[in-house]
This record gives structure tokens, C-alpha cells and sequence, in this order.
């Protein structure tokens, strides 16, 4: 428990790293260091997105499963990594 | 309702009828004989006198003409009881005999007249039950009038309906309200009162649910149930256990109910990988795409790219004092930190690192001693031997949570009194059990074996001093034990091993004796620091020392058949697993070196600072068994990855037409050709002779005989 906690705590204090949000499996957020209202926003759009890529990736073959996704934008980069439980959601800046 | 008696006029009349007509039908023969009418006889029979006697005679037209004596031909007309219109011939199926029989008896009777009549004779039962019904009423008539009033007064319900109707009907003078006597009896039930009943239930609770059926959902649902059938199979065998299933299940419950963050740990180390790729993502590129391009115009030189930097906060003060590469996960590597220095011994820290994360560790263990070697062993990648610097020795084991190593030797246990330097996995012995190999200042080599839950040692070989030793002042008899400093084993004859000692000798031992060495060589002027075997070739090995020296040896032979001189205190030194001509030496000046002995037998190819303080002393370094890259530790506790550049892999230059041998045999003939070229002057010159460096530091080249 403690070890999770530490590297949720390591991740966010990383460099470039603008938040972190955790996500359970219905797409409620759970932990997040940003505001509420982007949270939600990207909690949601993400869950989506999440399930859509989770679903070709298992499509095409069903032994197969999504490991992570990373979306890379101007400004900057959002990974998600999704589980079966639960959903880690990062927003990095790589470029700093 | 009273039967009426029907009334027939039967064919008795008719007979009277008949009996009347003979006469007649005599008298109108005679009559008719004259007129011979051919008509029916009974028409004119009724009317014919009178018919006759009224009219003259007229003859119609077409009258037949007959003579007087047919005329008075007597036609005998008989009248019979038959109904002339009855069936004569009636046939009737019969089922006894199966055909169809004739009825001899037809009836003849046959009905002119029907009328119904109302009329009664005075004696049949009809009329006398009408009499009676009539007479009751008569006779009764007087009586009731005079207890007519008592019955108005009791008229009762629909019980006394009859009477009250009979006394009705008395009153009306015995009138019958119909002719058939039809009175009507209604009566009628209680009804009962209505009532409502009714009730309502809750109604089931609802929940919409929405789900996709896709190819992977099957899937799931079926390896679900697949794992399930297994269980259950699994249950059926194992009866007894159901108590310890009980207590998973348990512990399975409490952790689903508690929304805690222990699920999130895989995901969280997949993001912190991506995390740190995305910050250290040049890095990552050059490790895997960059290739020194520069190499090409530098002829046989080539230079070492620094990757990353693995540090851990906790371990600043501590030196790397071991490092050791995972056989089957090459991006883990282990990282021993203790120190060197006799006055600062402290704590020790185990480390490993990968090379997907470089600011965070994956395990670490910290230990109350220095750590001063380690060691992963090959085939269970989870197990980790460790020597402290207190003399002890243990077992970690990584799949386990604990802090604590799973062994640890003890001071009753047979553990080292000085400091261990060196630990060794050997090959698992008869009994399957695991089993290393430490060697210590205290001189002893000692194999230590785990059985269940501890370690048992043996002592292999007790280290001798060899060679004359200035005795001690007033007669001490002199210490009789090496200092063990470093050994490797050979790679393929399993018992033949190598001890450096701090004497600065190299002994070639075997592990079925445990007094005698089988061959000692002096090396270094100063404590061998490292000896190890070639990777390939089975016969040459290398040795380093803090007398500035670094040798190359072939076992055969008791003289280094290369020496350099590296003009610092050489910590370590490695081969590559590539290549069985290059080697790489770390210096206690922060340089590496990297020598081709396919390409340059004097001098290194590459010699280079990687450090930037340059007080810090490189101890250690390893190449990582897959990717062209080395580790070196420091003794700031820093670990540093370099990328070799293309010229210190190289292979040799294809012939063209000839297709490139690779393997291990191939490496083994490159060194044999070298070491054949040295020997040849050999023998030519008759003495031993070897190559050295001599451009730079002292000469290191006293003990050679």
C-alpha cells in the first residue's frame, strides 16, 4: 500500500508531469491532483477512449489486451495505462 | 297437461263401407253393363243411379263399340279392405341372413281423416282426475269460506305460496288459471354482500443494463468458466485443503471490500516507466538506434556513449562495491553497495535497477553490513547470494516481500571472520539443492549449501601461504592463511577454479582437493582485486590488481602472456560476452578502458573518463550479456550505462565469398591465433617471453621467473 502510494507520489513529483488522476472501473475518478471540473473531463473522455482501443486491440485477437496508451498532442502527452479495476491517467509535458 | 284422446276414423267404417258398396256394386253392374264404363268403379258406384235415371242415353264419341254378347259379359268386381295405395312388395334388409327379405304383412291402413277432439267420457282416468281436481275445489268451497279469513291473515313468505295460490284459486270458484295448470314458484337466495379485496405488492426493483457482445466478451466469459471447471476439479481432489480455502476466500473478501490502492501498483509501475521514457526518451533512442557514426574516421578507436545514471538517495554515501546482470531479464541488473574504506563500515544497501526506470529502483534491501559482492544465480533469476563484510553470507529471495534475506549464514554457522569477497552459484548439486561458492580473507573457500531452511557449509579449501614469509619478530610462527580477495570458476570444467589472494598470487585449484593447489601463479605485486576466466576460450584468463596491472594469462603457462599497465589502481576488470579479444578495465581515476586484442595488442581502443568529479574511483564494471552496453560503479554510489560504440564490437571483416562463422568456436580460434603467435618467438628464442606495455608507471614485471 505504502509502496503504491509512494510511486503515485514519485510520478506526479516527476519531471514535466502536469497530473495524475486514477480511475476506477465505472470511470469515476478516484485520486486526482488536478481540479475537478478537468478531471472529470478527462476521466470520462479517457474512459471512452480506453474502452474503444481496449476493444480492437481484443477484436482482433481476444488473447490479446491493451497494456497502455499513450496520445501525444501539441501541447502535450497523456498516457493512460488501464486495468482491470482500475485506470491511471497522466498528463506529462515531455518537452521540459 | 291433460292427454287429449285422439280419435280415428278407422277402416272398420270403412269395412261397414265395403259391405254397404256390394250390394251396390251388384246393382250397378247391372247397371253399368249396359254403359260399361271403364272408370273406377267406386266414382260411379255412389252416383250412378241417379245419374242413370235422369239422362237419356248418349254415347260419347269415342266409345268403344262391343257386341250384345260382351256386353253381357259379367265382370265380377270385388271390393277388398287393401289400401290400394299401400306398397305391395315392401323389402326389408335383414342383418341375420345378410339380405333382403320381403314383408309379408304391409300395412293397409291408411287415414282419411284426423281431427283432434276435447271431449272426455265421463269414466276414463282423464275425466275422473278432473272430476276429482274439480270436485276438491267444490267440496271444499263451503269449508274454505268460512276459514277464509283465518288464511288472508296468515299468508307467509314464499313458503305459503302454494296455498296461497290454492286459496286464490278457491276464491275464483275452482277456476284453472290455465289449461295446463302451469303455476309458477320463483324464490329467491340471500345475496350475498360484495366485497372488495385487494393488494399490491412492491414491485421488483429494476436496473436497465446494456452490455456489448463482442468477440473478446465470449472469450472472457468462456476462460471464466474454464478456470472455474478447473477449480472445482481442483476442489473435488484436494478435499482436505478446503480449510485453507476457506481462508483465502476470506482474505479475498476483505481486500475486494476496501477500495484501496494495492491493484493500481502494476499500473502505477507501467506509467512511471512511461513516465520516465518520455523524460529520458533521447537516452532510450540512443540506446537502442544510436550508432557513433564518427567510429568510421577513427580507424581502430572507439568511444563509449554515457546512457543513464542510476542513483539512489538513500545510498549516497555508499560505494558500488558489486554489480551483477540478470541472466534471463537483461534489463535487471543488481547493485551492491557497501564501502571499501576499513574506518567507514556501516550499513550496505542490495539494489536493482532497470534499465526501463532509472530514477527509482525495482527492489532494494537494506542491510545492516556492507554488501562487498553479490552474485544472481543463472538459472533461478530470483535468487540472489550475497557477502557481507562482516563475514556473512545470504540468501535473498525476490519473489518475497520481506526485507530480510530468506538465508543467512551465522557466526555458529560457519561463517567468514574477515570480510567476503567474492560469492559464486554453482550448478545444483546431487540433491537438487542450491549451492555457492565464498571466498574471504580469512582464507578459507567455503561452499555453503541450502537445505530447506538454512545454509550448511563445507569448507573447500583452506588457502596456504606459498613461498617464503619473513617470520615474525621473536619467533611468531607466521600467519599460515591466505587472504582470499577474489575467484572465479572455469566455465566449462566445472571443478577447476582460480583464487586471487592479497599476496598478490593467483592459485588454480580444484575442488576435489582441499589442501593442494594445482598451480599458483604470482601475479601482481599488490591484492588481485579481480580474476576471471574467458568467456570462450578455455584456457586464458585475466587478472587485475591495484599495482596499476592488468594480465592476461594462459593457465598453462605460469607467465602473463600480456601485461598492461593502466597508470591507476585498476578496480575491475571484465570480458565481454561478445567477444572473446575484448576486454574492459575500470581505473581508479574514473577512466574505462577498453582493449581489442583482435586489433591492438598494446594499447586500448578506448580510454575514457566517465565520471565528472574525478576523484571518484570507478569500482566495478560488467557488460550486459545482450545489449552493447556496460555498467560501471562508482564509489559515490553512482552506476553509470554506457553504450559501446561500433568499433569496440566489431567482428572480424568477412572474406569475400566466405560466409561468416559465428559462434563461440569462432572466438576461441581468434584467441587461439593470438596466443599461437606469442608462442611461436617461444619457441624460436627458447625462453619465455611476453608482451607488456612498458610506456607509462613502474615496472610490474618483478616477479616474473
Amino acid at each position: 500500500m505504502a509502496e503504491v502510494e509512494e510511486t503515485l507520489k514519485r510520478i506526479q513529483t516527476h519531471k514535466g508531469v502536469i497530473g495524475t488522476i486514477v480511475v476506477n472501473a465505472e470511470g469515476i475518478p478516484i485520486r486526482t491532483t488536478l481540479d475537478n471540473s478537468t478531471t472529470v473531463q478527462y476521466a470520462g473522455l479517457l474512459h471512452q477512449l480506453t474502452m474503444k482501443a481496449r476493444s480492437t486491440v481484443r477484436d482482433i485477437d481476444p488473447q490479446n489486451d491493451l497494456t497502455f496508451l499513450r496520445i501525444r498532442s501539441k501541447k502535450h502527452e497523456i498516457m493512460v495505462a488501464p486495468d482491470k479495476e482500475y485506470m491511471l491517467i497522466v498528463i506529462q509535458n515531455p518537452s521540459e | 297437461m291433460p292427454v287429449t284422446h285422439k280419435t280415428l276414423v278407422k277402416s272398420k267404417q270403412g269395412s261397414n263401407a265395403q259391405s254397404q258398396q256390394k250390394p251396390l256394386a251388384a246393382k250397378t253392374a247391372k247397371v253399368v253393363s249396359k254403359k260399361k264404363d271403364e272408370d273406377d268403379g267406386t266414382e260411379i258406384g255412389e252416383g250412378g243411379d241417379e245419374w242413370m235415371h235422369g239422362k237419356t242415353l248418349i254415347k260419347p264419341p269415342d266409345q268403344l263399340d262391343l257386341t250384345e254378347a260382351e256386353l253381357k259379359e259379367e265382370f265380377t268386381r270385388i271390393l277388398t279392405a287393401n289400401n290400394p295405395h299401400a306398397p305391395q312388395n315392401i323389402v326389408r334388409y335383414s342383418f341375420k341372413e345378410r339380405s333382403y327379405k320381403p314383408i309379408s304383412s304391409v300395412d293397409q291402413l291408411a287415414v282419411h281423416f284426423f281431427l283432434e277432439g276435447n271431449l272426455l267420457h265421463r269414466d276414463s282416468d282423464e275425466a275422473r282426475r278432473q272430476k276429482a281436481k274439480q270436485g276438491l275445489p267444490d267440496e271444499k268451497a263451503t269449508v274454505v269460506t268460512e276459514t277464509e279469513d283465518e288464511k288472508l291473515e296468515t299468508p307467509g313468505g314464499g313458503e305459503d305460496g302454494a296455498h296461497s295460490v290454492d286459496s286464490k284459486t278457491g276464491k275464483k270458484e275452482q277456476k284453472l288459471t290455465n289449461q295446463f295448470n302451469f303455476s309458477e314458484r320463483a324464490s329467491q337466495t340471500l345475496n350475498n354482500p360484495l366485497r372488495e379485496r385487494g393488494c399490491q405488492t412492491e414491485p421488483p426493483p429494476r436496473a436497465s443494463f446494456s452490455a456489448t457482445a463482442n468477440q473478446w466478451e465470449i472469450y472472457d466469459v468462456y476462460l471464466e468458466e474454464m478456470q472455474k471447471q478447473e477449480k472445482n476439479k481442483e476442489k473435488a481432489k484436494a478435499v482436505p485443503k478446503k480449510e485453507d480455502d476457506k481462508g483465502k476466500k476470506k482474505l479475498t473478501l476483505v481486500e475486494t471490500q476496501s477500495d484501496d490502492l494495492t491493484k493500481v501498483a502494476k499500473v502505477a509501475k507501467i506509467i512511471e516507466r512511461m513516465v520516465n521514457q518520455n523524460t529520458f526518451d533521447d537516452i532510450a533512442q540512443d540506446f537502442r538506434y544510436f550508432e557513433d557514426a564518427s567510429d568510421e574516421f577513427r580507424e581502430q578507436e572507439g568511444t563509449l556513449l554515457p546512457l543513464w545514471k542510476f542513483q539512489y538517495d538513500q545510498a549516497k554515501r555508499l560505494s558500488v562495491t558489486a554489480l551483477c546482470w540478470n541472466q534471463s531479464y537483461k534489463d535487471l541488473f543488481a547493485v551492491g553497495l557497501g564501502s571499501y574504506d576499513f574506518t567507514k563500515q556501516g550499513r550496505g544497501m542490495l539494489v536493482f535497477y532497470s534499465l526501463k526506470n532509472s530514477t527509482y529502483p525495482e527492489y532494494n534491501y537494506p542491510t545492516t553490513s556492507g554488501i562487498l559482492c553479490l552474485d544472481i544465480h543463472p538459472d533461478r533469476p530470483y535468487l540472489v547470494a550475497v557477502g557481507f563484510y562482516d563475514g556473512c553470507v545470504a540468501v535473498y529471495n525476490l519473489k518475497e516481500e520481506r526485507p530480510e534475506p530468506v538465508y543467512k549464514s551465522s557466526s555458529k554457522s560457519g561463517k567468514h571472520t574477515d570480510p567476503v569477497w567474492q560469492v559464486r552459484w554453482q550448478k545444483d548439486d546431487m540433491d537438487n539443492h542450491q549451492n555457492f561458492f565464498s571466498v574471504s580473507s580469512d582464507g578459507r573457500v567455503v561452499s555453503w549449501t541450502l537445505v530447506k531452511s538454512e545454509l550448511v557449509f563445507t569448507d573447500i579449501i583452506k588457502l596456504s601461504l606459498v613461498g617464503a614469509v619473513s617470520e615474525g619478530p621473536e619467533g611468531v610462527p607466521p600467519p599460515t592463511m591466505a587472504c582470499g580477495t577474489s575467484f572465479d570458476f572455469h566455465k566449462q570444467i566445472n571443478y577447476l577454479f582460480l583464487v586471487g589472494t592479497e599476496e598478490g598470487k593467483i592459485h588454480k585449484c580444484s575442488k576435489a582437493y582441499s589442501s593442494q593447489f594445482l598451480e599458483t601463479y604470482d601475479a601482481h605485486n599488490m591484492a588481485v582485486d579481480a580474476v576471471k576466466w574467458n568467456q570462450f576460450h578455455p584456457k586464458v584468463f585475466i587478472s587485475c590488481s591495484s599495482d596499476w596491472t592488468v594480465k592476461i594469462w594462459d593457465h598453462t603457462i605460469r607467465t602473463p602472456v600480456f601485461i598492461f599497465d593502466l597508470n591507476a589502481a585498476v578496480g575491475d576488470v571484465a570480458w565481454s560476452p561478445y567477444s572473446s579479444t575484448v576486454f574492459a578495465a575500470v581505473t581508479a581515476d574514473g577512466k574505462v578502458h577498453v582493449f581489442d586484442l583482435g586489433i591492438n595488442k598494446y594499447e586500448a581502443i578506448c580510454q575514457q573518463p566517465v565520471v565528472a568529479k574525478k576523484k571518484t574511483k570507478l569500482t566495478h564494471i560488467e557488460f550486459n550479456p545482450v545489449y552493447p552496453i556496460i555498467i560501471v560503479g562508482d564509489d559515490r554510489g553512482y552506476v553509470t550505462s554506457l553504450k559501446l560504440s561500433p568499433n569496440l564490437r566489431s567482428k572480424p571483416k568477412e572474406k569475400k565469398g566466405q560466409e561468416l562463422p559465428r559462434g563461440p568456436e569462432v572466438e576461441i580460434a581468434k584467441m587461439e591465433k593470438l596466443l599461437s603467435l606469442l608462442r611461436e618467438p617461444e619457441n624460436s628464442k627458447g625462453r619465455t617471453e611476453s608482451w607488456c606495455q612498458t610506456d607509462y608507471g613502474p615496472q610490474a614485471l618483478d616477479f616474473r621467473r
